[in-house]
């Protein structure tokens, strides 16, 4: 009650120094980044051209182009989606709808889901190495890359396809059991419609993690680099294709760092197209409520 | 004590307060009371400038505390929360100890040696009658308390920091009888030595507490005062058919 | 419900083959050589991992060492510091951090940091470079569930806080992070578990000579870096070895998440 009336300002300098301490450690994180990708497209952009894009490696990838590891991962994708889509669907309606009678039954799968997404993806190479390749005959192969691949996108698939289906209205739900539409009904015309971005945004995660994914594949889908003819082919991934080159390679920094180049802006896509997908769910959620 | 000249409140474009001119004085209780959304909260977050934390709130007119005014740039917000304490409808303690609710606001604001909180934390709780109930669990997590010690602890916080004013909006409405008539025990005590304003929706108890009061109601389209004075005098002669009709209950 | 079944069965299934790859190497070697032998050289038998095993706590550590105030303090800005288009524009940069593959790290860990590391008598491939290569791939797990962890204190805490007079690094420090201390403490524990397993940019900058991590500037080879570099051409007992070690990051991965759901105090929702 003193000092006149007008008032001291304490703790208006720790506030500039905080400031000044967060507003650095993001910028750095900006700043990191952003070398980070403009250092690999500064290297990558100047190789990269339409023969790069349509041609086969040659000279252990020094010249030549990708474009039969390009064919080869999305092989690879393809066969991980046709394994992880229905199990992950199902997991997730599951999941989201359970009775209480499950739910113990619910726990344990959740758990699981979340061990799994915590295992290494070099584990997961292994146990793909020893079961598809060895155990079930398949070999280095894109078959035993996608499976393996598969079982690794799947907790993240789940889980947002989960959330999606949770965020379904729940006076939606009810009105529909209400007027005494089955389950599969009111799966089919309520839920999943009113779901459907969340979904396809945990299709997308799903496909970014499995085109980032190298050491689950280097046991798995091997890495030769012709073009695969069938499944049963050992493919090589873009991912495994800079490994490669970067490590194995003497000379082939410039390759790496273009193949680097177009598998950064093929995941960067992906990842804005399902942050994009998350976010329009979320504005969807508030108007809402 | 604290008092506003033709303070007003806008939401963007919405005005829901309009050019209010009230004075609390030291050592009274003042009862803001009136209809829902008639604009006392916004009032009352105006006078600590709590305002400033609501996106999109401006505020028009003057706040004088102690004859300077609050919203001068120059003026640190952080004393005049120390100076003009404020308690909300739901109690909310920090998810911390309840030593630590206590000793925040004392460390903040310039309370270095220990010896000296710990005194002053024993003195506050025993002030709102807690010290017997949880001395003995000081480091024990404040949100394990019933709802009616919660709202206590939070006074007890208040007042750790020597306030000169005391905003309550509907302090005992969260509460089940018992604890409101503690709480509301202990608001007449308090206002001994400084000035006290609350919001409350329950005239019975705006008659059993209040010195001054200030009716609010909702004019053209905003919040507005249509009558204030002493409680005694309002609520015995009320100055128009509006005031009298929601006084004896008949309206709002 | 299948579905379901089949989705959970998928660990047990994981955990299985990896039980009765590792299962030789757990019996007739023995747990113990791992331990006790003199050294690392599978080739002739030898089986010692601790150098390994101190690499990668060495990595991980050192990583979540960087990560952790960074990321805490990232989060901090955009919840109290940032203006609300750069908060969202930050936290876009995080996701697309985070999405960023493991080879592009080690890439440009490859060609850019460890030219810069490279000192007297040590090439920058080393357990330095590998820390901060990780750093820097766990830093968005780590700010952003720390971001999401400081999003769910209720708004009105920090209200009552401010009504307090609380300056905003107090409503900040003492009140928002105590507050968020669980969501934040499962965040650094994903983290971990990601630090844990990361393969692929560690065996590109860490340098890969299996030998005890007593200085930032020895190359090391951590326990997934060696899976990768020798489970293609190693012989029966060797890859039995290897699965026993894919074994134990699994266990400790599985740990670590699963103290992170316990912490989180979320165990069922």
């Amino acid at each position: 009650m003193s000092e006149g009336g007008a008032f001291s300002r304490p703790g208006a300098r720790f506030d500039r120094i905080l400031g000044a301490v967060v507003w650095l450690a993001a910028g750095g994180i900006a700043a990191v980044l952003i070398w980070i990708t403009g250092d690999t497209l500064q290297r990558g952009l100047s190789e990269v051209d339409i023969a790069f894009l349509t041609t086969e490696p040659t000279d252990a990838g020094r010249r030549g182009g990708i474009v039969s590891v390009v064919v080869s991962t999305l092989m690879i994708l393809a066969v991980t989606l046709t394994a992880a889509v229905p199990l992950a669907l199902g997991t997730a309606v599951f999941l989201a709808d359970v009775s209480a009678r499950w739910s113990a039954a619910a726990a344990v799968v959740r758990w699981s889901l979340d061990v799994l997404a915590a295992v290494p993806s070099i584990v997961f190479g292994l146990f793909g190495n020893a079961l598809f390749c060895v155990v079930l005959g398949l070999g280095y192969s894109i078959l035993s890359g996608g499976l393996t691949l598969a079982c690794m996108v799947l907790p993240v698939m789940i889980r947002t396809a989960e959330q999606a289906l949770r965020s379904v209205p729940a006076e939606l739900r009810m009105n529909a059991a209400a007027l005494g539409l089955r389950r599969t009904a009111r799966l089919w015309h309520i839920e999943f419609p009113a779901a459907v971005p969340g979904m396809a945004a945990g299709l997308v995660l799903g496909i970014g993690r499995a085109l980032a994914e190298t050491a689950a594949l280097i046991f798995t889908a091997g890495y030769a680099t012709r073009m695969p003819t069938s499944v049963m082919d050992s493919g090589r991934a873009l991912s495994v294709h800079v490994y490669e080159l970067a490590m194995n390679v003497p000379m082939g920094d410039r390759r790496a760092a273009a193949t680097a180049t177009i598998l950064m802006i093929l995941v960067l896509c992906i990842t804005s197209a399902a942050s994009s997908l998350l976010h329009r769910r979320r504005i969807f959620r508030r108007s809402e409520a | 004590m604290i008092r506003t000249e033709s303070l007003s409140v806008r939401y963007g474009s919405r005005t829901v307060v309009r050019d209010v001119s009230l004075r609390l004085r030291c050592g009274r209780i003042t009862a803001i009371v009136g209809p829902s959304g008639c604009g006392k909260t916004s009032f009352l977050l105006a006078l600590n400038r709590m305002i400033d934390l609501v996106p999109g709130a401006a505020v028009a007119g003057r706040v004088l505390f102690q004859d300077v005014d609050v919203f001068d740039r120059r003026n640190s917000i952080a004393e005049l929360r120390r100076r003009v304490g404020m308690i909300f409808q739901k109690p909310v303690p920090f998810p911390l100890s309840i030593r630590a609710n206590i000793q925040l606001g004392l460390k903040e604001h310039g309370v270095r040696n220990r010896r000296d909180r710990e005194a002053m934390m024993e003195q506050v709780l025993r002030d709102v009658g807690l010290w017997d109930e949880v001395s003995d669990r000081l480091d024990c997590l404040a949100t394990k308390l019933s709802g009616g010690q919660q709202q206590r602890l939070c006074l007890a916080r208040a007042l750790a920091l020597d306030p000169d004013v005391l905003l309550l909006d509907e302090p005992c409405s969260a509460l089940d009888p018992v604890a409101a008539a503690c709480v509301e025990k202990l608001i007449t005590e308090l206002s001994r030595n400084r000035a006290i304003a609350i919001v409350t929706h329950n005239l019975a108890q705006a008659r059993r507490i209040a010195d001054d009061l200030a009716v609010f109601w909702v004019r053209d389209g905003s919040g507005t005062v249509i009558a204030q004075g002493t409680a005694e005098e309002i609520f015995s002669r009320p100055p128009c058919p509006t005031v009298s009709d929601y006084l004896s209950g008949r309206t709002g | 419900m299948t579905a379901a079944a089949i989705s959970t069965v998928t660990l047990f299934v994981v955990v299985l083959f990896l039980i009765r790859e590792a299962f030789p190497a757990l019996t007739s070697p023995g747990l113990h050589r791992f331990l006790t032998d003199e050294s690392w050289h599978p080739l002739s038998n030898r089986f010692r991992m601790t150098p390994m095993a101190a690499a990668t706590a060495a990595t991980t550590l050192g990583a979540l060492v960087l990560a952790v105030p960074v990321g805490v303090a990232s989060a901090v800005f955009v919840r109290f510091y940032a203006p609300a288009a750069a908060g969202r524009a930050f936290r876009g940069l995080l996701e697309l951090m985070a999405g960023i593959p493991s080879v592009v790290f080690g890439l440009w860990g490859l060609l850019v940091l460890v030219p810069l590391l490279a000192g007297h008598g040590h090439s920058g491939q080393h357990l330095l470079a590998a820390i901060c290569v990780l750093a820097l791939m766990i830093l968005p797990v780590v700010a952003l569930s720390a971001a999401a962890a400081l999003n769910a204190v209720p708004e009105s805490l920090l209200v009552a806080a401010a009504a307090l007079g609380l300056s905003r690094p107090s409503v900040a420090l003492r009140i928002a992070l105590p507050a968020a201390r669980r969501g934040i403490a499962a965040g650094i524990l994903l983290a971990l578990s990601r630090a844990l397993g990361e393969t692929m940019a560690v065996v590109m900058v860490a340098g890969n000579v299996v030998q005890f991590p007593d200085s930032l500037t020895r190359p090391v080879r951590t326990l997934t870096g060696n899976l990768a570099l020798e489970l293609g051409y190693a012989g029966p007992a060797h890859r039995s070895v290897l699965f026993a070690s894919a074994l134990m990051l699994m266990l400790a991965a599985a740990v670590s998440v699963s103290l992170a759901r316990v912490v989180e105090g979320r165990p069922d929702e």
